[in-house]
């Protein structure tokens, strides 16, 4: 029944495995991840391809504006501080919606690390996404692992530095077009690819591409692993939000454990053996290059390529998959006592199975349930809470304003007749793509009446300004009233801003000071 | 603590600190991470010959690269000027009018005029223009000597009673000292009872008379004034020496009289077109 002879045994040490007495420097280990197969890894294949794309073609999605906006899908216009994401358009004093996106991916991530654990480091982070495609040109030029550790370990030869230079070669492609693809969120980019490759692009976009270049190389080339162990801070955050009902990836010792190579003739021999072959499958496929088995780990980016590796080693010796699996603290710790009659005795695995070799009734699963705690429903709250404010804020927002601010030197001026007048600059934001007409009117001061620079119209309660599509036009008003009909020396008053082709309007309460009456 | 002590889970030697139970593992710093710490320190050293540092005496090393923040600021303002050139140029060339008939270089040169306006005229005009006692405001819609663009143009290049000035107006109201204290008081009603103001009625019907006879030359027969004498408007609300029958019987007996210096010369035809429609921008240009 145990067939161990076919499993292959990897000579594989973690990376992290400690010495009592460490040097103050050490230098990096080098990992050479062998390519794993299964389940998650093909999961990890469909999300690297989708976030992939996402990356690379959404700058070049279009989308209709009309004629008096730019046609592309998402695009961050700073030079005229606008931002469109297909059919929204924020302006500056709007990017508390883009606040509130951020915010809601915080807490998103806290929700998705309390159920799934760090299931953005392991599958969606940027970090592993390029590593992972880094990995791909490496294996595809230079072989798996055993390969690669020959290759690393040869003298130069021909043959080495011409595999080197090709893998650096499509690196650097990856590399260039990874920071290239970031300027096109930016400008125009069919017209901004053309410019770049003209070499008539501004200076900021070759930079950028060069800085972005280099990052995606030395932290997806060079640096991998070092990036998430010593750089990110996130795995130092996580802890907080994990708790025992969290799914992390686990080596279920309950049952691995005595490890034992050659099972049969211990077994034979009367030892107790558990499912671990001690093939090191798990240790050679990570990326981190740590042992799962020294238990949950700061290195750990829970990428699950162990669970393939060892799931795959489970099906050759014919038990069941999951000696490593994603599993909570919780179903961990009672299959622990399990095995070990609640800590008083060494692991025996015979005890969390039953009479037929199966894994007995008493070992605890994942239940569904295990999700929804507390914890969750506070961070979904949070998140959902935020999610619905901003589509209620984005739903009844207004595309045609008008801000008012009042002229304090001097706050009044008496003119000739004795009417007293205030002066105010008014800025009317169109914030549509079109143009339109604005009807702006006074609101409450009796016989009040207004004129405004540079529009040539009769003064009186109202006038008719047009204003250019998807701009603020500034306004320098005078608002006088009759002597006769001041009413205190202060009083409230609306401008009031409408387009009566589309029935929106806006309205600003400003006030209209008086000198006291004599 | 001692230095040895080893940490249970994970067999690695701690520093021996500890705080509230909680000890530091003493793991090895990676080796990247201390070149690049050292090469931050190289960076550092050629930035400091690269870019003005090291203190001298009474100076400071200035840098391989010559660079100054001073000639950055030069080369900004210098390119603000030639950005601002095309503007200067039309206003030079065009007459006052059509510069402020022309939308963009109306909003041009209200804003250059603003800023010259706070450089040269806030001392006796006000921050905001609304002048005080004797020195006009220039926000309402009363012009001593007229409210024109060309007319205010006019005044602040050459200015008013300006000794410097070939060009200026002048014109001074005389002191009616041979006037009997009674007709000054009696002429005076009459005047505020011109713009409505509480004044005697009796005195007031005197005073018609000595009105008739001494001021309407200047004042108009109807009070209105004469912007080309510089003669005010004495039927409004708007009084640069005071309202009251008291300021103006002193006004008639000793009369003060403002100076504006013409700014012609001094600041430059543009600036003063720039001036003039800034000033007939807010609010009381005709
Ligand atoms: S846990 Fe699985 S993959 Fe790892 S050494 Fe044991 S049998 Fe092999
Ligand atoms: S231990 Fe397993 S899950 Fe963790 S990083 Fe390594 S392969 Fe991925």
């Amino acid at each position: 029944m145990l067939n161990t002879s076919e499993v292959e045994r990897h000579e594989a040490e973690a990376v992290n495995s400690a010495k009592v007495r460490q040097p103050l420097y050490a230098a990096r280990k080098k990992i050479f991840p062998k390519r794993a197969s299964g389940q998650f890894r093909r999961f990890k294949w469909l999300v690297m391809l989708v976030t992939l794309g996402i990356y690379y073609l959404t700058p070049w999605l279009r989308w209709d504006r009309g004629p008096h906006a730019p046609d592309q899908a998402v695009l961050i216009d700073l030079a005229n501080r606008r931002f469109y994401f297909f059919f929204i358009e924020i302006w500056p004093q709007e990017f508390i919606f883009v606040a509130g996106l951020l915010v809601m991916a915080g807490v998103g991530l806290f929700l998705i690390t309390s159920t799934v654990g760090r299931a953005w480091c392991g599958y969606t982070c940027p970090q592993t996404v390029w590593v992972d495609l880094f990995l791909v040109v490496e294996r595809w030029v230079e072989g798996d692992r055993n390969a690669r550790m020959k290759l690393d370990k040869a003298d130069w030869s021909a043959g080495k530095i011409a595999k080197r230079v090709a893998k650096h070669a499509i690196w650097l492609v990856i590399a260039v077009a990874t920071g290239g693809a970031w300027i096109f969120y930016f400008a125009d980019a069919p017209g901004l690819l053309v410019d770049f490759a003209r070499g008539e692009a501004a200076p900021v976009a070759y930079i950028t591409v060069a800085i972005l270049t280099a990052t995606t190389y030395v932290f997806g080339g060079l640096m991998r692993e070092q990036v998430c162990t010593y750089m990110c801070p996130w795995p130092r955050i996580q802890a907080a939000m994990l708790d025992e009902n969290s799914l992390t990836v686990t080596y279920n010792d309950w049952r691995g454990e005595p490890r034992t190579r050659g099972a049969k003739k211990a077994a034979a021999a009367g030892q107790t053996v558990g499912d671990c072959v001690d093939c090191n499958a798990c240790v050679a496929v990570c990326p981190m290059g740590i042992d799962i088995r020294d238990g949950q780990q700061l290195e750990c980016i829970t990428c699950a390529l162990c669970i393939d590796a060892c799931d795959a080693v489970m099906d050759k010796i014919g038990k069941e998959r999951g000696l490593i699996s994603y599993a909570t603290l919780d179903e961990y710790n009672a299959n622990m006592a399990l095995a070990t009659v609640g800590g008083t005795a060494p692991i025996d695995p015979r005890r969390v199975r039953d009479d037929s070799g199966g894994l007995s009734d008493k070992v605890r699963h994942f239940r569904l349930r295990q999700l929804f705690r507390p914890r969750t429903f506070v961070y979904f709250g949070m998140w959902a809470l935020i999610g619905v404010v901003l589509l209620y804020a984005l739903f009844s927002r207004d595309r045609l304003e008008v801000n008012v601010l009042h002229d304090r030197n001097p706050q009044f001026v008496t003119l000739a007749d004795g009417s007293i007048r205030n002066g105010y600059t008014v800025k009317l934001l169109n914030m549509i793509p079109e143009p339109r007409v604005v009807f702006l009117s006074l609101d409450g001061l009796p016989g009040a009446t207004m004129t405004a620079n540079g529009i040539d119209q009769p003064e009186g309660r109202s006038m008719v300004i047009p204003v250019e599509p998807d701009r603020l036009r500034t306004l320098k008003i005078f608002v006088r009233q009759p002597q006769d009909l001041i009413d205190g020396t202060t009083q409230r008053f609306r401008f009031i801003a409408e387009d009566k082709a589309s029935f929106e309007s806006d309205a600003y309460t400003a006030t209209f000071n008086a000198p006291e009456a004599r | 603590m001692s230095k040895d002590h080893i940490d249970e889970v994970s067999g690695v030697e701690t520093t021996g600190h500890e705080w509230d139970g909680i000890r530091e593992l003493n793991n090895p710093l990676p080796r990247w991470w201390v070149w690049t710490f050292y090469a931050t320190i190289v960076w550092s050293i050629g930035y400091t010959i690269a870019y003005p540092a090291w203190p001298l005496i009474s100076t400071a090393t200035t840098g391989v690269l010559g660079y100054s923040s001073r000639q950055d600021v030069r080369t900004e303002l210098n390119a603000a000027e030639a950005a601002k050139g095309d503007y200067v140029a039309a206003v030079a060339s065009k007459d006052v009018a059509e510069v402020l008939a022309d939308e963009q270089l109306r909003q041009f040169a209200v804003a250059a005029g603003s800023a010259a306006f706070k450089v040269n005229c806030v001392q006796c005009h006000g921050s905001g223009a609304q002048g005080s006692a004797g020195y006009p405001n220039l926000n309402d819609d009363e012009w001593l000597w007229g409210g024109s663009i060309e007319q205010i143009y006019q005044t602040i290049a050459h200015g008013i009673r300006f000794a410097g000035d070939d060009e200026t107006r002048f014109s001074e109201m005389p002191a009616f000292d041979y006037l009997e204290g009674e007709q000054i008081t009696d002429a005076a009603n009459y005047v505020v009872s011109l713009s409505g103001g509480s004044a005697d009625a009796a005195a007031a019907e005197r005073g018609q008379t000595v009105y008739a006879e001494n001021c309407a030359a200047c004042h108009g027969d109807d009070g209105k004034g004469m912007a080309d004498l510089g003669a005010p408007d004495l039927t409004d609300a708007i009084w640069l020496y005071g309202s009251t029958v008291a300021d103006i019987a002193s006004q008639m007996r000793a009369p003060k009289h403002g100076v504006m210096p013409g700014w012609g010369e001094r600041l430059g035809d543009v600036t003063v077109k720039e001036l003039a429609v800034y000033v007939h921008s807010l609010g009381g240009g005709e």
